[in-house]
Formats: C-alpha cells, sequence, structure tokens
C-alpha cells in the first residue's frame, strides 16, 4: 500500500454526537434538562444564551434534546428554580416583546412567600390601567417557577388561574413557600385588600412581610387604596402597594 | 456540492446549517484528529462548527455566497487547534468532556504509531500532509486554510511525506 494511501485511511467518521451537539451549541435546536417542583418534574428548556422555557414533562417541544446545560451557569438553574428568582442565571427572553420582559423582570422581584396583584405589577411596570396586558403576560410567561408568576394573584385577592398545568400548582408552590394561600382567599373573601397598623398608620399588600407582624389587635383592613389613603395610612414602602 | 452549500447557506441559513455540518464534519474530525489528538478532536470539532455558525451569522448573504467553504472551516479549525496546543502546553489539564451518548469508533491498530510519525514533522509540513492525504483537499483549498502560496503548500507536502518515508525505513 502507499504511503498516500495508508494516510487516506486514517480518515475517521465523526463522532454520531457532533451534529446534535453543534445544533445545542448553536441554539438551533434547544435543549432540556428535567428538575424537580414542588408538584412535580419539569422540563427546562435551554440555548447558549440562556433559559428559554420552563414546562411540564408532557408539554415538551418535541424537537427539543435531552443534555447538559452550558457549564457556565448549570448549577444555576436548581437554585432560580428552588429561591423562584432568576438571579444570575442568563434568560433567552429573545422571543417575548419588549412590554411583557419589562413585566417579566418586575415579577421577578417579587419576594419568596410573598404575592402581589396585577393591578400591583401593572403600576410597578408604570402602566397602572394595564392589568389585563399584564395578566395575559403572565399567562404566556415562558419561564414560569423563576420568573414567580405564581406570586401574581388576581386584584380581588383570590388566587386565581396558573399557566403550569392549572391553579392547583399555583397553590402547591405558595404552600411550598410558606405563603398560607387559604388566609390569602380568606382575607380575599372579607373584601379586605390590604391591611394596615393603626399603630404606625401604614397599610400594606396583605403578604408583606411587614403586615405579617401587625398583632390583630391593631390590623386594620381597607378595600381598597382610596380608602387607606382617606383614613390617613401611609403607603408601605416596601411593598409599595401604590407602585 | 459545496457550491451549491454556500447558495443555500445564503438563502436560508439556519435550515441549511446543518447540512454544512454533516457535509464537513468528517473531514475536520480526523483532521484534528491527528492534529490536535484523539483527546481534543471531539470537541475541537464541534467549536470549530459552533464558531463557524456564529460567523456566518453575521456574514451578508452575498459573502456567504462567494465562500470557499472548505477552506475556510479549515481556518477556523486549525486555529483552534493551535489554541488548543498552547494552551496545552501551558497548562497540561485535559478538556473535560461531556459525553452522554457513550463509546466512540475503535482507532485502526497502527493509529499511535501515525501520531508518533506525524509528531515528528515539521508542524507546517504535518499540517499539510494531514489536509492533504488524511483530510483529501486541494492544494488551493490548504493554501486559503493556511493564508500561504499553494507551491508552499504543494513543497510541504511534498517534503513531510519523504520523511515519512524515511521514519517509516528507519522503523523497519
Amino acid at each position: 500500500m502507499t504511503l498516500e494511501n495508508q494516510l487516506a485511511g486514517l480518515r475517521a467518521p465523526a463522532p454520531a454526537q457532533t451534529a446534535i451537539a453543534v445544533s445545542l451549541g448553536t441554539g438551533l435546536v434547544p435543549g432540556f434538562a428535567v428538575y424537580e417542583a414542588p408538584f412535580g418534574d419539569v422540563a427546562v428548556m435551554f440555548t447558549p444564551a440562556g433559559v428559554r422555557q420552563v414546562r411540564l414533562m408532557d408539554e415538551l417541544d418535541p424537537g427539543a434534546v435531552e443534555a447538559n446545560p452550558p457549564r457556565a451557569w448549570a448549577d444555576r438553574i436548581p437554585r432560580a428554580l428552588e429561591e423562584g428568582r432568576p438571579g444570575s442565571l442568563p434568560l433567552d427572553l429573545s422571543e417575548v416583546t419588549p412590554f411583557r420582559q419589562s413585566v417579566l423582570g418586575v415579577a421577578a422581584t417579587i419576594p419568596r412567600g410573598e404575592v402581589r396583584s396585577y393591578g400591583w405589577l401593572a403600576r410597578h411596570v408604570g402602566k397602572p390601567g394595564a392589568s389585563r396586558a399584564v395578566g395575559s403576560a403572565m399567562a404566556s410567561n415562558p419561564v414560569p417557577l423563576i420568573v414567580p408568576c405564581h406570586r401574581v394573584v388576581r386584584s380581588d385577592g383570590y388566587i386565581g388561574a396558573y399557566s403550569l398545568g392549572g391553579p392547583e400548582n399555583k397553590w402547591a408552590l405558595l404552600r411550598h413557600e410558606g405563603a398560607a394561600p387559604e388566609h390569602l382567599e380568606e382575607l380575599a373573601a372579607a373584601g379586605m385588600r390590604y391591611l394596615g397598623s393603626d399603630t404606625t398608620g401604614v397599610f400594606c399588600v396583605p403578604s408583606c412581610q411587614r403586615a405579617r407582624r401587625i398583632t390583630d389587635q391593631h390590623m386594620v383592613g381597607f378595600r381598597s387604596e382610596a380608602s387607606a389613603l382617606e383614613a390617613g395610612y401611609r403607603p408601605c414602602q416596601v411593598c409599595r402597594p401604590l407602585g | 456540492m459545496m457550491d451549491d452549500l454556500c447558495h443555500r447557506l445564503a438563502d436560508d441559513f439556519d435550515h441549511a446549517f446543518p447540512d454544512l455540518v454533516s457535509a464537513l464534519s468528517d473531514d475536520i474530525y480526523s483532521g484534528l484528529r491527528r492534529l490536535a489528538g484523539a483527546d481534543a478532536a471531539e470537541d475541537l470539532t464541534q467549536e470549530t462548527f459552533i464558531r463557524a455558525y456564529r460567523a456566518l451569522q453575521a456574514y451578508p448573504s452575498q459573502q456567504i455566497r462567494t465562500l470557499r467553504l472548505r477552506g475556510w472551516v479549515w481556518t477556523i479549525a486549525l486555529n483552534l487547534g493551535r489554541n488548543h496546543a498552547r494552551n496545552r502546553a501551558r497548562r497540561p489539564t485535559p478538556v473535560a468532556l461531556e459525553d452522554r451518548f457513550g463509546v466512540h469508533d475503535p482507532e485502526p491498530p497502527d493509529s499511535e504509531a501515525w501520531d508518533r510519525r506525524l509528531s515528528r514533522l515539521a508542524p507546517t509540513q504535518r499540517r499539510a500532509v494531514v489536509l492533504r492525504h488524511v483530510v483529501g483537499l486541494g492544494y488551493d483549498e490548504i493554501a486559503a486554510a493556511v493564508d500561504r502560496p499553494e507551491g508552499t503548500v504543494k513543497s510541504d507536502v511534498h517534503r513531510g511525506l519523504e520523511r515519512l518515508r524515511q521514519l517509516i525505513e528507519e522503523e523497519s
């Protein structure tokens, strides 16, 4: 055999996984990895730019390939899921409109174990009249759990709908975080949308950590922000009920 | 075939790109296997195509249409191979492979002997011999990839083969 033929014999096929690894590495095909949530397993779909979607296992994009997320931020995924905030985890929201991105950005600041209403969210994105648009932004949140839309409730205080499998999952998440959804719905049924303290003269959304410190004997309920203001109460600086 | 691929890349980049990968992945892997070693070849092959994707994404489609694709992709692969060799010399930790897919094809029985022989060639000769005879590139494509005149590449290949013959003779 000639030397040239021997060298040609060194040609070897690329490993079988090359094509799929390149598709994942370029983002042409999304990857997914499975994590545990309080109500069962979820699939986290990602591209090289960041996490793109969180889905229930049976709603998984059929084109997605199970793979390890990029090493640079793989360990931030379980943390973000557990804490219910993105932290330093990169999100790939390139397919989300700028308005919805800003809604997601504000929703991500709602503390664990607390809830805010669609109206609150609308005021905090600077569009006080846009509760409905905010509601659809939450309903189409591509990254539930990480951007905690389960912490956004109806403006009348009821827990309301949830996109990731239905309201029972929202309740499970809120219970898991210690947000006491039963208690929140009792307040809603009593028409108490805000809680004030007659010692400080401050009013809060019911799940605000400050509101939780108000003792029963000093607690005052309000049906609206207007009635709280009329009674001479100031909005809390922590939960900022007026935006 | 490469011209057709260039046109399809220019027209519908994301759909045509996987075809570029399947057309060239054996080329790139086989070459890097001999130029950068068995441990690194797989990762470097993937990285070559990921970089090619990002670079081509930014190219105007007119430029993609006239690209000499094989030589161009090899420019990227050779750069990565060089950087890898430089980093390895500085910091001899192996590249961690995220291998979820299991086993590799077995190497040919005399594979290591060829690694040994090729490692004794001057770097430019080794590169030229591998690209010409293992990968099967034309001299014009090699010249484009290494940015040297075709005549120089030819003489590198020629001298490299001479040296290999001599090494094989010494072995027997």
